[in-house]
């Protein structure tokens, strides 16, 4: 405090002007030796700005090797596979001990089991996080739950498949069904969508909810009406992601849904189903003419991949949508 | 003119967690009257603003003690029922907060959460309440558009529609303009002025004077502590103590 006084005092003589508080004195001083501090100045600049470009490069690169890899894995399948590629492909069943024909039903297999998987998981996945973020009391017991989402989505998809053959096809009864597929693919994907619901809770601004408990709103009706309106974009963005990821999995359905042949559409969720990931995987390892049928591997891998990008995309364009129209 | 009191705040104390905010306050805020409560930041008034509404009660760690009386009937008392006294204590808070809705359902808001759904009687009171809110001749072109799209001004006058929507006794302002240019500061003040008439006003503000424009009665907080209450024209004229008046005139804080 005294040194700040009294370099106030040499400032004030010097300058007319006076400072008030002791900001003021090292920007008095920086004044006194101007063609020395400049020179450093101008190194440090230089410096300055070669890590500025050199961190940003850096950057760059990192988010390029992204770019890279989705471009030559696309390029990859797209390349060996687009030969398969044409109407009866996408609308027969396979034929000749699956040699020829194509993969219709893997591609219904894949959308029920995505569509029954969101249509269980969306409800308990908003619901819980709703709990989580709008009722729970912050404390012990909200500290093991989120615990315990964390590690579920933490555990690898063949223990969901092993959990899904043993629960819901074994002690459930379901059998090897669209159902137990669902439902396993629904566990999967929970964790994923209470995440992403959550998130999208909490951007929702806590003065969305004061303003309607002020107009004398109950909580739920607060919850309902405002804040699950506000946070639908988000919520549906993350749920479709995550579908769109758990679509792709082989190992949740392989005990409990996928069937490696079947003549017959499903024609009802009791049913086995082919699915487009265990088609794959069978064409590719279990085939009695692997070689035979690598373009149709590629082929199915080609459908795979533009149905979960076609999600995605979708999922993209519906949240632009609502926030473009912001109502 | 007999003041009917509105308001009778009896030894209220408040804490959050261990932190004592408010020091038993003694207040009565007469009935059609505007109150001001003022002070600088951190003296509690907008705790007290808020224990008026319970707004309080959101906050696990809160405790009060002491009485509120709204019309006689205390209102911590155990079987209050929250959310119709939150009906009857509208609040317009420092930020404009429309929800994410049309200009016509956010003041339809209220009343719809309030169970009304006769359609006629709604948009009798949105047109009412944005007349009242002088908002009216801004959005009736645009009652279906985003409340969003309305400018910061606009936006505060439709959260004052939305909070007469349901015709609240009382209407608790947490420092309204703060966040709005002077213009738009002068046509809330002039809203204040006329509310006035039918409703009991409580204003939080930071801005002298305002606090000395808007209200008939002002009360003067420091740390926790109701210092001095009185008629605003007398408390600006002749504050009775040193540390009002040093705050009154800017030579405090």
């Amino acid at each position: 405090m005294e040194i700040a006084v009294s370099e106030n005092m040499k400032d004030f003589q010097r300058e007319t002007t006076q400072g008030n508080d002791a900001s003021t004195a090292p920007a008095g001083k920086s004044g006194r030796s101007a063609p020395v501090l400049s020179r450093v100045r101008r190194a440090r600049e230089s410096r300055r700005k070669f890590v500025q470009g050199f961190v940003f490069n850096l950057l760059r690169m990192a988010a390029l090797i992204n770019g890279i890899a989705l471009v030559i894995i696309l390029y990859f399948i797209f390349s060996r596979g687009y030969s398969a590629i044409n109407w009866t492909f996408l609308s027969q069943p396979p034929t000749d001990s699956m040699t020829k024909g194509g993969i219709l039903p893997c591609i219904v297999g894949t959308l029920s089991l995505g569509l029954g998987a969101i249509l269980v998981a969306l409800p308990v996945g908003v619901a819980s996080a709703v709990y989580l973020n709008e009722y729970a009391r912050p404390g012990k017991v909200l500290h093991m739950l989120r615990l315990g989402i964390n590690n579920l989505a933490g555990v690898p998809s063949v223990v969901f498949g092993l959990f899904g053959l043993a629960f819901f096809v074994v002690y459930l009864k379901i059998g090897v069904s669209i159902l137990a597929g669902c439902l396993t693919l629904a566990v999967l994907t929970l964790p994923v969508i209470i995440g992403s619901a959550e998130e999208a809770l909490r951007a929702v601004p806590d003065t969305y909810r004061e303003a309607s408990l002020g107009l004398g709103a109950t909580k739920w009706q607060t919850i309902y009406r405002v804040v699950l309106p506000a946070a639908l974009p988000g919520i549906l963005t993350g749920s479709i992601l995550g579908i769109s990821r758990a679509a792709g999995e082989t190992a949740p359905i392989m005990f409990t849904a996928a069937v490696f042949f079947t003549p017959s559409m499903p024609s009802s969720i009791f049913d086995e189903v082919m699915a487009l990931p265990y088609h794959i995987y069978v064409l590719a390892t279990a085939g009695t003419e692997i070689e035979k049928t690598r373009h149709l591997q590629y082929g199915t891998a080609i459908v795979l991949i533009v149905l979960v990008m076609g999600l995605n995309l979708a999922a993209i364009l519906y949240r632009a949508h609502l926030r473009r129209k912001r109502i | 003119m007999g003041d009917a009191v509105k308001i009778r705040i009896r030894h209220l104390n408040f804490y959050y967690g261990n932190f004592q905010a408010l020091t038993g306050i003694d207040l009565d805020c007469p009935e059609n009257k505007v109150t001001a409560l003022i002070g600088p930041s951190g003296c509690g008034k907008s705790t007290l603003l808020r224990c008026l509404n319970r707004m309080n009660d959101l906050i696990p760690i809160s405790r009060a003690e002491g009485e509120i009386l709204l019309d006689g009937g205390n209102i911590y008392a155990p079987d209050v029922d929250v959310v119709s006294l939150r009906r009857r204590v509208g609040m317009v808070f420092q930020k404009p907060n429309p929800f994410p809705k049309t200009i016509f359902e956010n003041v339809a808001y209220g009343l719809r959460v309030n169970g009304i759904k006769d359609r006629a009687f709604i948009e009798g009171r949105v047109v009412e309440s944005l007349h009242q809110a002088a908002l009216w001749d801004e959005v009736k072109d645009r009652l279906y558009e985003s409340a969003l799209g309305l400018s910061g001004g606009q936006q505060q006058r439709l959260c004052i529609a939305r909070a007469m929507a349901v015709e609240p006794d009382v209407l608790l302002m947490d420092e309204p303009a703060s966040a709005l240019d002077p213009i738009a500061t002068q046509k809330i003040e002039e809203l204040i002025h006329q509310l006035r008439e039918s409703y009991t006003i409580i204003i939080v503000t930071h801005n002298m004077q305002q606090a000395a424009r808007v209200s008939d009665k002002t009360a003067f907080f420091y740390l926790g502590k109701l210092i001095e209450v009185g008629e605003t024209d007398s408390l600006f004229t002749r504050p009775r103590l040193k540390q009002t008046e040093d705050y009154i005139t800017g030579r405090f804080g």
